[in-house]
Parts: structure tokens; C-alpha cells; sequence
């Protein structure tokens, strides 16, 4: 109980900070760094219900990412509609595509249904690539509407939403790892056959898992068009996504929701830096040095080390 | 124990002309056997004659390519697995496959949270009490906050057989729960076994420990390349000229 109601106080305060950020803080460069971060948390937070939990490593995160992105476009495009709507919207669809995806782990297991999810990055990719009406492979320029109270500019009141979505994320993660669907996830992540006939529904949490990530990785991506004016193809479907969020949430640990937030940021932080300071390429360079180094010194991530710490200590005193 | 004088009881499980094939291989013939309810039922066959195949058959790992499975007198043959666990079918693997992330308690509590009978709400200490006693009876309480990975090969037997039963099967599966034990050990699950099925639950039991199967079963089926060769009572079995044949060659 008290738990939660730490969990709750913390959220509340995050939410406080970061509303205080865009009323303080008159510069934007700090909204469009954290921005970038806050998304990879959300990013890393869904892949790791489905990849972390549920022990489905999912390569398919830039085409969650990016059919978020265009689902944002072409709602904007064609009805004009706000960023709320844009939002919701990529969160269904994200949510049908995960359920299409969520069948496939009937047939695929292991490496199978990862190389299926690369597959349908690329799929959605060439498709919206020979979209016109959404820019096609030139891509598509995208006018801001007018920011509304209590923001003023739109980077800060998109740094605000994504904050919401970290929120929502990270509350979701931490429901489904402390209920019964997070048992049923570790059960058959461990051994499918053998949680199936010890009762638990399989491919129906599977599906669960699936829905969710699916949902709020679109999510993720909805805003992203409004924050870059710009939307191509092979940006939003990039690949990068899905190799920088499995190594946020590989790197923080996927035993629990903090990892991928740790990670997240840990990751994320360092790419803002490095961008800025030497180059955008090295930042790749960065992500495959640490993923090494973290898969030989902590295969269980930045939660699976403080856990083992944390035992060491409890151990060392009788 | 059921008295063989009076009316049948209807069986607990009817398989009825079951086929099953692996592309053109044919691993079950046409096998059709009831058990009836309280039985103690041996299941034997050399290597390769279909015995787990048949087991998977019945808990739903496989699909049948013919015949019927009946459970209670409800048609199970097109369910997933979990559904007829919560019908009350439970099992054992015959290479134990314990969660391996979490501790014996934390296996059986996947049981008691996703096999409960729909409807019965019981709170987390109603649970706890339910594990831990039958971590007791299976001797496994002292271990019950250690994880599935620790446990010595006996444990990890009485493990599964502890999880199946935090199922509360009506029907329980035995694949091999004795293999690679020592004889003293054998014992000691067989005496499980034995008092499980003094509790209203009907086993099956595969086994490849001749005196175990013998010693457990009231009746004993032998499967031999996917048919039943003999069926009847366990002496009669062992004596049959076609058992000794499939298990000593000719």
C-alpha cells in the first residue's frame, strides 16, 4: 500500500517538474533534448512489456514508431484534427497492429517472430514510402497549429504531452508486473508448454502483451510529427528506434518497469550529449560499445545488478 | 478404492479411436481406452511406442488427427491446454520444465492463480495456506523461498508433481516421474502417488520402473509403436507373450 501511494507521490511530482519546467525555463533546446528522452522511456517502458515480460524480443518498434508518426499526418492532413485526437488514434491502431502481431506468436517463437517484426517494419516502411498523399518518400512539411494556455511555444506543451505518455506507460507497466497478467507473462516466458497446462491462457496474455506495447509505442510516435514540422519515411521507420530502445531496455534491466526508464534515460542522455557535443554517428558507436559491455558485466541490466548488490549486502550480514 | 461389483461408474476419460501422425508417421493408431474415475492407471511401452505422445494428446499439447477425448462426459478434443487444466487435467513433463525465474512457491501460485476454479474468489493468505500445505505434503516446505533452478533432480520431480496437484486436478499425469531417481527415492514419489490417489484423484502414471508400476497400478495398459498390444490387470500384462516380446525383443 504504501508502496503505491510512494509510486503515486513520485508521479505527481514528475508531472509538478515538468509543468514547472515550461513555465520557468525560457530556452528551448532543454524541451527538445528531454523530449527525445521522454519518448525513448515510453518506447522502451511498451517494448519491454512484450519484450521483457513476455520474453518476445520485438525488432518491430520503429514500424510501431513510425505508423504512430503518419497515423499523426494524415489525421492532420485531411481533418485537421488536434493532438489529442492524433494521439488516441495512433493508440488504436497501434493497438490492432499489435493484435495482428500478437497472432503471429501462435506460429513464431524465438528468432522467428523477431525477424517477422523487421519484416513488417519494412513492409509498412515501402508502403508509406509510395503513399503520396502523405508525402511519399520525399516526405511531408507539417505547419504547427497555435499553441494553447498554459504553454508558449508547442515544443514545451509536446515535451508536456510526452510527459503524459510517460506517465501512462510507466503506470501500466507496473499494473501488469504486480497482477496476475505479469505472472502469467513470466510463466511462459520461462516455459510456454509448461504454463499453458498449469492453466495460464497463453496466447491470450500474449495478445494482451502485444495490444498494449503495440498501443503505446504508436502513442509514442503520434506527437513526433508535430515536434520535427517533418515527416519521411525512412526517419520514422528508421531502424535505429528499435536497436536504441531493446538496448535501453536490455541495458536498465527488463525484470522490472524501472529498467527501461533507467536505461532510458541513461541511454537516452548520453545519445542528447553526444549529438551535441562530438556527432550524431558516434552516439551509434556509444550504443554498441555499452550493449556489449552490459551484456558480459550485467546480463540482467542496471535492475539486475542492484538486485544482486542489494543480495550481497542482505547476504554479507548474518 | 471402486468396488468392480454393481454398475459401472461412467468413466472419467474416454479416448475414443484417437489417431495421431507426425507427417507420415503414424505415432498413435487408433487408440481407444476409458479410465474410470479413482483408477490407478499405468501406462508402459518401450521407447518411441507413443506414451507421451498419447499424454500429450489428452492435456492439449497436440493436436489429434482422429477420435475423441472425453473428460467428464464433455467433449475436450478442439481445447488449449489451460482450458482443460481448469477441467481438471493435470501433468508432469518427463524432463521436469519448472519457471525457472522464480521459486517453488512462485510455481505453485501460477497454479492456484490461473488453474482456480472460475468464480471461487479466495483472498492471497487462503492461497498461501493452500501452496504451503501442499509443499508440505510433498515435503518441499522447507524449500518453498528457493528458486526452481536450486533444486536437486528428486525436488524438481516432486516439484511438478506439487504444481500439478496446486491445479486441483481431478486427473493427474505422471510422465516419468520417477526416471533417474535412486531406488530410495523411487519410493518415496511412488508413496506420493500413492497418497495423492487416496485423495479422489485418478493418475496415470508412465513409467518405465517395472516394480513401481506393478506395484502402483490397478490396471495397466501397454502401447507398443503407437497400438495398445495388452490392457488388463498388471500381472496379466506383464505376462503377456506380446508385452515381454515388445519390451525383450523376439
Amino acid at each position: 500500500m504504501s508502496r503505491s501511494i510512494r509510486f503515486w507521490v513520485g508521479v505527481i511530482l514528475f508531472l509538478a517538474v515538468a509543468l514547472l519546467m515550461t513555465q520557468v525555463i525560457g530556452n528551448q533546446y532543454p524541451f527538445f533534448a528531454c523530449y527525445v528522452i521522454l519518448q525513448f522511456i515510453v518506447l522502451a517502458v511498451a517494448w519491454s512489456i512484450l519484450g521483457g515480460y513476455a520474453g518476445y524480443v520485438n525488432f518491430g518498434t520503429s514500424a510501431f514508431f513510425g505508423v504512430g508518426v503518419y497515423t499523426a499526418v494524415f489525421l492532420l492532413k485531411t481533418f485537421g484534427l488536434p493532438l489529442a485526437v492524433q494521439i488516441a488514434v495512433a493508440a488504436v491502431i497501434g493497438a490492432l497492429m499489435g493484435f495482428g502481431l500478437g497472432l503471429l506468436t501462435l506460429r513464431m517463437q524465438g528468432i522467428f517472430f523477431s525477424i517477422a517484426t523487421i519484416a513488417l517494419t519494412i513492409i509498412i516502411e515501402t508502403s508509406v514510402t509510395n503513399w503520396r498523399y502523405v508525402g511519399g518518400a520525399a516526405g511531408i512539411q507539417l505547419q504547427r497549429p497555435m499553441v494553447t494556455w498554459p504553454f508558449d511555444n508547442y515544443v514545451q506543451m509536446l515535451f508536456f504531452v510526452q510527459a503524459l505518455l510517460v506517465v501512462l506507460a510507466v503506470a501500466i507497466a507496473r499494473y501488469i508486473q504486480n497482477s496476475w497478467i505479469g505472472h502469467g507473462l513470466q510463466a511462459l516466458k520461462d516455459d510456454e508448454l509448461a504454463a499453458e497446462c498449469t492453466g495460464v491462457p497463453t496466447l491470450r496474455l500474449k495478445v494482451m502483451a502485444c495490444v498494449i506495447s503495440g498501443a503505446l509505442m504508436c502513442a509514442a510516435g503520434a506527437p513526433a510529427a508535430m515536434y520535427l514540422q517533418y515527416a519521411d519515411p525512412s526517419s520514422a521507420f528508421n531502424l535505429n528506434y528499435s536497436v536504441s530502445v531493446l538496448a535501453m531496455s536490455l541495458i536498465g534491466g527488463t525484470a522490472h518497469w524501472a529498467g527501461p526508464v533507467v536505461g532510458a534515460i541513461l541511454l537516452g542522455a548520453t545519445q542528447q550529449l553526444l549529438t551535441v557535443t562530438i556527432s550524431s554517428e558516434v552516439n551509434l558507436l556509444v550504443l554498441g560499445v555499452m550493449l556489449v559491455l552490459f551484456v558480459v558485466v550485467a546480463p540482467q541490466g542496471i535492475i539486475g545488478l542492484v538486485r544482486r548488490v542489494g543480495r550481497h549486502r542482505a547476504g554479507g550480514k548474518p | 478404492m471402486m468396488s468392480p461389483s454393481g454398475a459401472e461408474p461412467p468413466p472419467l476419460l474416454r479416448i475414443a479411436a484417437l489417431t495421431k501422425r507426425f507427417g507420415g508417421f503414424t505415432a498413435l493408431d487408433n487408440i481407444s481406452v476409458d479410465i474410470r474415475p479413482g483408477e490407478r492407471f499405468g501406462l508402459i511401452g518401450p521407447n518411441g511406442s507413443g506414451k507421451t505422445t498419447l499424454i500429450n494428446c489428452i492435456s492439449g499439447a497436440f493436436r489429434t488427427e482422429a477420435g475423441t477425448v472425453m473428460f467428464r462426459d464433455e467433449d475436450i478434443t478442439s481445447l488449449q491446454p489451460h482450458m482443460r487444466t481448469r477441467r481438471g487435467i493435470a501433468r508432469s513433463f518427463q524432463i521436469p520444465r519448472p519457471f525457472k525465474s522464480m521459486t517453488v512457491a512462485e510455481n505453485l501460485m501460477v497454479a492456484l492463480d490461473f488453474a482456480a476454479v472460475t468464480g471461487e474468489i479466495v483472498s492471497a493468505a487462503q492461497r498461501r495456506d493452500a501452496m504451503m500445505s501442499i509443499l508440505t505434503r510433498m515435503g518441499l516446505a522447507s524449500k518453498a523461498d528457493v528458486s526452481a533452478t536450486k533444486l536437486s533432480q528428486v525436488e524438481l520431480r516432486k516439484m511438478e508433481l506439487a504444481r500439478a496437484m496446486a491445479t486441483h486436478p481431478k486427473l493427474l499425469i505422471s510422465d516419468e516421474a520417477m526416471a533417474g531417481l535412486s531406488s530410495s527415492e523411487v519410493d518415496e514419489v511412488l508413496d506420493l502417488l500413492m497418497s495423492l490417489a487416496g485423495q479422489d484423484i485418478t493418475i496415470i502414471m508412465i513409467e518405465h520402473i517395472m516394480q513401481a508400476v506393478m506395484r502402483f497400478s490397478d490396471r495397466v495398459m501397454c502401447l507398443d509403436a503407437g497400438r495398445i498390444i495388452a490392457i488388463g490387470k498388471p500381472a496379466e500384462v506383464m505376462a503377456n507373450q506380446r508385452v515381454q516380446e515388445a519390451y525383450l525383443g523376439t
